[in-house]
């Protein structure tokens, strides 16, 4: 199996704290892999990462087998986005909001798809709607669809479902989990909920203080973790 | 009292038979106002864009409380450089610009263009500052995650129009000074009002005055309505 992304000793400093300390990370092509840990872990600042919108202070990142720099190519970095804790709507028509990621590759607007989108994630009627006016789990499924329609070949999740309610988290799982098998995105999500992560993901990792302490397939991470660390934090012991 | 209702009726009598002086001057006056407003948004929006999006610019320390104590410049002190400038001695005066629209114009820009900067640059940094990383995430270039945050403060940034357009075309001191209020030529609004005043024609100087306030709140009504179809209150 070939890998979207290899990290070797990448270490991300803000100033003189180390928030990223990562010895070695593969995340398989077309694989969902779920991160777990405490806030603060270094979660985060890992997706940034994944989707050039940093670059490590130490190490090397390699997206598909090209070392991801600056001078990654336009065409691979737009291969990856990222659906963040808060929406991030624009002050624009959802459909709008829904286009950017088109307007922004400048391959027009495909409306068949931006409705197809509007209509999987339940927004159909919505689609003229100010964003603005839009419950917490709607502009978080503004943002899903956003993201999608673009056709990502990498999926970035930061806490995407952190503050909603049972319905939407379903749905939104739902989404992401069937795009993954048709399509084959690779997706990375990063929860501090360990169900969320057995519900969705291939593998899981624990972070903790940025380190990965443990990546295993998913059901045998819960059901035989190694790590002591990931045995308190999975019996719901405070770990940082 | 009585002057001045006297003064109000004579001022509509003025105002309906519209003569041609009067078309001149308030022709003059919104030309020179609209020239200055486009000429301060072309060079503004993009600086203030820039100094709103970018923390560490070089300069940027020294840059913003210059363009903060632009914003609050005496219009007759830059009436009164730009006349240094432009007069026969100064280093600009073989554009032979004093005493015309031209020069009018260079005076008011220069009153406008802090306040276009100053307000333009509030309104980008109203923005959540996590919108640009979600722009970026999207595959935006820094050129269109500039352009898109800036299109998201578009409420905050017509403010800074309308900010300019008032301080412009309510403006006496610099164009009295530049201008020279010559009839005909350099008269506007603002020096037709002054002179009108004291020569004691407060009707005429009312109906100029009145004409004044409708330019103005016609003018906003329409930035008004811009703000309102943008989604603002």
């Amino acid at each position: 199996m070939t890998n979207t992304y290899t990290l070797s000793n990448v270490r991300q400093r803000y100033s003189e704290r180390c928030v990223v300390d990562i010895e070695s990370l593969d995340v398989r092509a077309g694989e969902i892999l779920g991160i777990v840990g405490p806030s603060g872990a270094g979660k985060s600042t890992l997706l940034r990462l994944l989707n050039f919108l940093e670059m490590p202070s130490e190490g090397k990142v390699t997206y598909r087998g090209d070392p991801a720099t600056p001078d990654l190519p336009l065409a691979l970095k737009r291969e990856v986005t990222t659906v963040f804790q808060r929406p991030m709507l624009l002050r624009r028509s959802v459909a709008a909001n829904v286009r950017i990621g088109q307007r922004i590759r400048g391959s027009g607007p495909d409306d068949d798809a931006v409705a197809q989108w509007l209509d999987r994630l339940g927004l159909a009627d919505l689609a003229d709607a100010p964003a603005r006016t839009l419950s917490a789990g709607e502009a978080q499924r503004v943002a899903l669809a956003r993201a999608l329609v673009v056709e990502p070949s990498v999926l970035l999740l930061d806490e995407p479902t952190g503050n909603l309610d049972p319905y939407n988290v379903g749905l939104i799982e739902d989404i992401v989990r069937s795009d993954n098998r048709k399509r084959g995105t690779t997706v990375v999500a990063v929860t501090h909920d360990p169900f969320q992560a057995r519900r969705i993901a291939d593998r899981t990792g624990l972070m903790i203080s940025g380190r990965m302490v443990e990546t295993a397939d998913t059901e045998s991470f819960f059901t035989d973790p190694q790590r002591p660390e990931t045995i308190a934090f999975l019996r719901g012991d405070l770990v940082y | 009292m009585e002057t001045l209702g006297r003064a109000f009726g004579d001022a509509l009598q003025l105002l309906w038979n519209m003569d041609s002086d009067l078309f001149e001057i308030v022709g003059l006056t919104l030309q020179v106002t609209l020239v200055a407003l486009a000429i301060a948004l072309v060079l503004g929006i993009p600086i203030g864009a820039a100094l709103g999006l970018t923390k560490h610019l070089p300069g940027r320390a020294f840059v913003v409380p210059l363009i903060y104590t632009g914003m609050g410049l005496p219009p007759v002190t830059v009436g009164l450089f730009t006349y240094l400038f432009l007069s026969n001695q100064g280093p600009l005066g073989s554009l032979g610009w004093l005493f015309t629209p031209a020069g009018m114009i260079v005076a008011q820009t220069i009153i406008a263009f802090p306040l276009v900067v100053g307000l333009t640059m509030a309104a980008v940094q109203g923005v959540d500052p996590d919108l640009p990383i979600q722009i970026r995430a999207l595959g935006a270039t820094r050129c269109q995650v500039a352009l898109t945050t800036l299109v998201e403060s578009r409420i905050g940034v017509t403010a800074a129009v309308v900010a300019a357009y008032g301080s412009i075309i309510s403006e006496v001191g610099a164009v009295m000074l530049v201008g020279g209020n010559i009839e005909g030529e350099t008269r506007v609004l603002t020096t037709a009002i002054v002179l009108e005043t004291r020569k004691g024609n407060f009707a005429l100087a009312l109906a100029l005055g009145i004409i004044l306030l409708a330019l103005a709140f016609l003018t906003n009504l329409i930035f008004h309505r811009l703000q309102v179809r943008q989604g603002g209150p």
